[in-house]
């Protein structure tokens, strides 16, 4: 007789809806007429994404185990479940843009055509659009708030194919530049794949070790018999898998080639969503099942963090593609949160948890702003996204050049920005916790970092412009809801973090 | 028995997976590699589950298989749309994107 797991279906609300979003948006594809698909599609995502969020804010507060142990409904989780909610709800919007490329999408009509045969110059002009972007992303959306609420190793790692194999998809399917995306959606998925199978090797060691993949039941062993060297090395490829996902230095060579060559939107959404699940499962695994066992991951993390800023800062400067840069600035950007992550301290007690959970929402909300603003300066009929081309953007479109100066300079962490309040709040954490070397190190990333950041601004605002420069285009209500938002927060999160750090810090406790 | 043996041999396999990756140039052997190393998992998996006492490895192995032939159906498409375009499928030829 096999019994039920237990199941709290209000604590799984905000799964079943993003889920059944998604599953719905499948059967639109199949049965809806496709001349009016495209409205219905964007609606069916969007409502299951803000259902989503909606669903994690009335649990707030909430605190349980269920589905038979494997998830976890606690404040911390929930907070990165609303972010992912939120933050996929806009990069929705940047999906469904039709007024900035003539031919009113920027993915691919038909991804099965040979990229430059007769056929896709064919369908390159026509306005017919794609619209199976829009279950795949519910898809990878509600992946990736099952990875921050996964209580299990195995869950987790369902989850992390649940949201990377739509993400692969995703990534090839740009209708301009198609060459370049294919490239990245094959070198995102086999790198993808290896790093899964890292992951899944350092579960198996675990399960070895332990005789479980529960997380509790991983603590109460880590406690017994810390020493267990088949423990340490399954923790050290676990992790070696999540900060793959995360784009941490040395294991983020697939981060510059994937967010150039996929579109926009869904580098936007790949920037913002994906390092928020990535930290929270790493987040979550750390301090619940290893947060007794702090010393096994500690010098690991300490290690990348410098590695991951040093790298990206550095390797950021010499950037001609804007694209690329911002690909840089978000692998500078997971040594910062990782400063965070050692902010945890022994068993949890340190203020890094809350830190880090409010750098991931200032971080996703400015940088998802950065590549909305990205999508609007086009040449010819592709986006504009080397440096000279953005030479005097200032005198040909000062409120383009005004907003994309203020995610700049959040991303810089300059004060009175969104960038400001989070990097402060980890670099605390870490201190706090002893590693004021790392805080160090930290602060001389950003310094340099700083200098790609402002090189733009100098070009847009001191610099002539070209005479063929590329134009300025007139976004359509859906890119111009997500600029208002992703701009007032990035300043209200930057002038006014108290109300925002409080309900940080109220949520910041994982069970398990 | 011992089982040690099997879990050696599953390193083993894992590792040489993992240099296949590494060094082979064709995106479909590639592939293989990683599908080799996920196997080794599933070997790793069933032997503790059998050193353990317990089914959950058992079970576990067979969510491997599950993901594995997602992962495939994913993967074989993605290369067959560059190899469609460039009528090849070496990883060496992907060389637009760099630096």
């Amino acid at each position: 007789m096999i019994e039920a797991p237990d199941l709290s279906l209000a604590a799984l609300a905000p799964l079943l809806f993003i889920f059944g979003a998604a599953c719905v948006g499948v059967l639109v594809e199949a049965f809806w007429p496709r001349d009016t698909r495209h409205p219905v599609q964007v609606s069916v995502a969007l409502v299951g994404t803000v259902g989503a969020l909606v669903c994690t804010l009335l649990l707030a507060g909430s605190r349980e185990i269920t589905a038979g142990g494997a998830l976890a409904v606690d404040g911390a989780g929930l907070f990165l479940q609303a972010t992912i909610a939120g933050l996929g709800a806009l990069s929705l919007l940047l999906f469904a843009e039709r007024s900035l490329d003539p031919a009113r999408s920027a993915f691919v009509t038909s991804a099965a055509v040979p990229a430059g045969s007769p056929r896709d110059r064919e369908l390159l002009t026509s306005t017919r659009v794609q619209t199976e972007v829009y279950p795949l992303a519910s898809f990878a959306i509600g992946g990736m708030m099952l990875f921050t609420a996964a209580n299990d190793l195995l869950i987790m790692f369902v989850a992390l194919e649940v949201l990377s194999l739509p993400l692969y998809l995703i990534s090839g399917m740009a209708r301009r530049r198609r060459l370049l995306s294919q490239e990245a959606a094959v070198k995102y998925f086999l790198l993808g794949a290896f790093a899964s199978a890292f992951f899944l090797y350092g579960l198996a060691l675990v399960y070895g070790a332990t005789g479980s993949v529960r997380f509790s039941d991983i603590r109460s062993a880590s406690l017994a018999d810390g020493t267990d060297i088949l423990l340490v090395l399954g923790l050290a490829l676990l992790v070696v898998g999540l900060l793959f996902k995360a784009s941490v230095a040395p294991f983020h060579t697939w981060t510059p080639d994937v967010y150039q060559g996929a579109p926009t939107p869904v580098t936007a959404f790949m920037a913002a969503c994906t390092k928020v699940a990535a930290f929270g499962a790493i987040l979550r695994l750390l301090y619940v099942a290893f947060g007794t066992a702090e010393w096994t991951w500690r010098p690991l993390v300490y290690g990348v963090a410098i590695v991951s800023m040093i790298v990206g800062a550095v390797l950021g400067l010499t950037q001609t593609d804007l694209k690329r840069m911002l690909a840089y600035s978000s692998i500078a950007h997971a040594g910062f949160l990782l400063t965070g992550v050692i902010g945890l301290g022994a068993g949890g007690e340190g203020s890094g948890l809350a830190a880090t959970m409010f750098y991931l929402l200032a971080y996703g909300l400015t940088t998802l702003g950065a590549f909305a603003v990205l999508t609007l300066i086009r040449v010819g009929d592709g986006e504009a996204t080397h440096l000279s081309q953005w030479a005097g953007l200032a005198s040909r479109s000062p409120l383009v050049a005004a907003v994309m100066a203020l995610f700049l300079l959040a991303l810089a962490g300059i004060p009175l920005t969104a960038g400001f309040t989070g990097k402060f709040a980890v670099f605390r954490a870490a201190i706090e916790e002893g590693a004021w070397p790392l805080a160090l190190v930290a602060l001389l990333a950003s310094a340099v970092a700083a200098f790609f950041y402002l090189r733009v601004i100098v070009l847009m605002y001191f610099s002539s412009p070209a005479a063929d420069g590329p134009t300025v285009g007139v976004p359509g209500l859906p890119t111009t809801i997500v600029l208002a938002i992703t701009a007032t927060a990035t300043v209200a999160l930057g002038i006014v973090p108290g109300s925002v750090l409080d309900v940080a810090e109220q949520a910041a406790i994982f069970v398990g | 028995m011992t089982l040690t043996y099997y879990l050696v041999l599953a390193a083993i396999l894992f590792t040489i997976g993992a240099v296949g990756v590494l060094v082979r140039r064709n995106a479909i052997v590639v592939f293989m590699c990683i599908e080799l190393m996920l196997n080794s998992v599933n070997l790793t998996l069933v032997t503790f589950a059998r050193a353990t006492g317990t089914v959950d490895g058992q079970i576990m192995a067979f969510f491997v298989m599950v993901v594995a032939a997602a992962e495939v159906v994913v993967g074989l498409a993605i290369i067959m749309s560059i190899y469609r375009t460039r009528r090849s499928a070496s990883v060496d030829d992907a060389n637009l994107l760099k630096y």
